[in-house]
């Protein structure tokens, strides 16, 4: 359960200081689908890093699973990052001269689990995203957009997190390539993981159970979707 | 993370751009190998001093004329300036001492040699027949003085392999043949075997003639310029050098040890101190050969910060998902390591090689030494871990969304 209460997020620059997150305050389920929409600089992206404990709020608190991540210290944060959250970046962020594999694998090293079971999740990881088995030796640099996209999710969701945070995911994918992926983002909420989805795009926000949309740093308006 | 991961990651980071890792690596084989063919000249130096000292007969004290100005400048200040010791303070020595086992009192001076059709100007050595024994040299044609040289002052000579080159040529036989020293007839009666020593004192470019003739017709008087004495074994040789100083202060009439008019020297301390200033120069050797290392160790800080600034979203990504800071050091801190791990490794191979080189080309004796290697692997090692820790530290605080938005 995602618990966040009156989230604030300044940075200071040269002694000026930008009010990124002005308060923040509400609630995710587990198993939920939330989409987070809103438009470019409204903060999206600064509230991932917050939820997904990459960094600290400045001010308010955060709750994930009862525990308090707003005042964790480094260490820590690492270790919830481990143990409970999949990122899937807007830039992808490959290993570029790693195999699509190794790239999956790479969480499961840090977790300390043995080659052989890596190995294992990793292939079954990237199977459950629709990527073709022929492409697993390959290295990262020679796919194409949408299969990048589809490694970045393997990957995030190799360690079995239960939450999976997704970035503007299709924002560098067509059409009919991002339905895809965001298919795999529903098989996957259909398996238990609780997703945040953050987009601009109305479409692609449908796609989720509920829509949370914030501007200027402020939840504005939360809907739930059609579909 | 798991070791054997660790490895792996190290490795595919480090092929990921050879020639650089190459070039940084070759920055600290230069330096290990200077490190490590400069010891091995310093020690080679070390090595063939003592064994030249060594040579000249085993537990043996020197009892020079004059007061000991500190050991090794006292080997040589006192010949010929001081004139206090003579044959009758040898003898004494000899037959009052029990611990002693052979004395063999010389005088020695540089003359000028002469033969037909040749002519070398070498040193001349009065010594007596207990000299063969005592500094350990064997005679390899002829005979050495006999005692009834000594009693009838015959004008005999045996000669040094290189002065006997010197004199009549290479291969040549000198025995029977007559040598004048200071415009005096000498008959060569033998010649000594090699030793193979070098510098101010060759043994193998020497003329031995009785003491006593060298005293009559050479020195003109009755002193003797050191006495050589041989104790019984190396135990003893404190026990012998109190005593012989004790027994020469009593017949020379000194009651004040401080203002003794002679010196006597134990072979250790020469060993000693020849040791001492050859660690000194093999330290110097070192340390020079240590500069180049600092670099190749610079090289490394370099190569790894630039590392850590082209990998910034990698390293942010890993800290995403789930990287812990002692993770990311630990990976860039191997990184290093295992550059000048190899840097160490071929640098002791090269540095072999160029010791080797040095020995069989004929520049200088050189001992590479197993100390040496380990301390050339040791040093590697650490300069991986003091060069690399800086950098890896800057990648190991990096904080990640910092890093994930660096282009
Ligand atoms: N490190 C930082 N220092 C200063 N200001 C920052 C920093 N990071 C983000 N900001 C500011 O915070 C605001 C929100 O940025 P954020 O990346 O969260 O927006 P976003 O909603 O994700 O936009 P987009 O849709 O374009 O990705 C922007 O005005 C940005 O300039
Ligand atoms: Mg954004």
């Amino acid at each position: 359960m995602i618990k966040l209460e009156n989230i604030t997020k300044d940075y200071s620059n040269a002694g000026e200081t930008v009010k990124v997150l002005k308060g923040i305050t509400f609630t995710i389920k587990d198993g939920e689908f939330v989409a987070i929409m809103g438009p470019s600089g409204s903060g999206k992206s600064t509230l991932m890093h917050v939820l997904g404990a990459l960094d600290t709020p400045t001010g308010g608190r955060y709750f994930l699973d009862e525990h308090d991540v707003s005042s964790y210290s480094q260490k820590d944060l690492a270790h919830i990052r481990k143990d409970k959250i999949g990122f899937v970046f807007q830039a992808f962020n490959l290993l570029p001269r790693a195999t699509v594999l190794r790239n999956v694998a790479l969480p499961l090293i840090y977790a300390r689990v043995p080659k052989e079971e890596r190995d294992k999740r990793a292939r079954e990881a990237l199977l459950s995203t629709g990527l073709s088995e022929d492409r697993f030796e390959h290295l990262s640099n020679q796919l194409s957009g949408g299969q990048m996209q589809r490694v970045a999710i393997a990957r995030a969701l190799v360690t079995n997190p239960s939450l999976i945070l997704a970035d503007e995911p299709t924002g560098n994918l067509d059409t009919q390539t991002g339905e895809l992926v965001l298919e795999t983002f529903k098989k996957l909420n259909a398996k238990g993981h609780t997703i945040i989805l953050i987009t601009h795009e109305r479409d692609v926000a449908e796609h989720a159970q509920r829509i949370i949309h914030i501007r200027d740093g402020l939840v504005v308006k939360e809907e739930v979707s059609k579909n | 993370m798991r070791i054997a991961d660790l490895l792996e990651e190290t490795y595919t980071a480090l092929s990921t751009n050879k020639a650089r890792s190459a070039l940084t690596i070759l920055g600290i084989v230069i330096g290990i190998a200077s490190v490590i063919a400069m010891t091995a000249i310093g020690q080679g130096a070390q090595a063939s001093i003592e064994s030249s000292i060594t040579s000249a007969g085993a537990n043996l004290l020197y009892v020079s004329p004059g007061q000991q100005r500190g050991v090794g400048v006292s080997v040589s200040a006192g010949r010929g300036s001081a004139q206090t010791l003579t044959q009758d303070d040898a003898t004494a020595i000899q037959s009052s001492i029990s611990l002693v086992k052979a004395v063999e009192p010389e005088v020695s001076r540089r003359y000028q040699i002469t033969v037909k059709g040749g002519n070398t100007n070498t040193n001349v050595i009065g010594t007596t027949d207990a000299y063969p024994d005592v500094r350990n040299t064997q005679v390899a044609e002829g005979v050495f003085i006999s005692s009834a040289d000594l009693q009838n002052y015959n004008r005999v000579a045996v000669l040094g392999p290189t002065t006997v080159t010197d004199l009549f040529g290479e291969g040549s036989d000198p025995l029977g043949q007559k040598i004048r020293i200071n415009n005096m007839e000498f008959t060569v009666v033998g010649v000594t075997a090699a030793k193979g020593g070098s510098g101010f004192q060759n043994p193998d470019d020497a003329v031995y003639v009785p003491l006593t003739t060298a005293q009559r017709y050479l020195s003109g008087d009755k002193y003797v310029s050191s006495i050589a004495v041989e104790a019984v074994d190396s135990e003893s040789m404190t026990t012998v050098q109190q005593q012989i100083t004790d027994l020469l202060l009593q017949r020379h009439n000194i009651s004040d040890p401080t203002l003794a008019d002679f010196s006597v020297i134990n072979q250790a301390d020469i060993v000693a101190t020849a040791s001492s200033v050859t660690g000194t120069f093999t330290i110097l050797l070192a340390s020079i050969a240590g500069i180049s290392l600092l670099v190749g160790g610079v090289g490394i800080m370099n190569m790894m910060l630039t590392n850590v600034t082209e990998r910034t979203r990698e390293i942010g990504l890993r800290k995403a998902i789930g990287a812990e800071e002692s993770d990311i050091s630990m990976q860039f801190l191997l990184e290093s390591v295992m550059l000048t791990f190899f840097g160490g490794a071929f640098g002791i191979i090269l540095g072999w090689i160029l010791a080797w080189g040095v020995q069989h080309f004929g520049f200088a004796s050189t001992k590479v030494t197993l100390e040496t290697v380990l301390l050339a692997f040791g040093v590697s090692a650490a300069i991986g871990i003091v060069f690399g820790y800086y950098p890896a530290r800057r990648a190991s605080k990096m904080n990640p969304i910092v890093a994930l938005r660096f282009e």
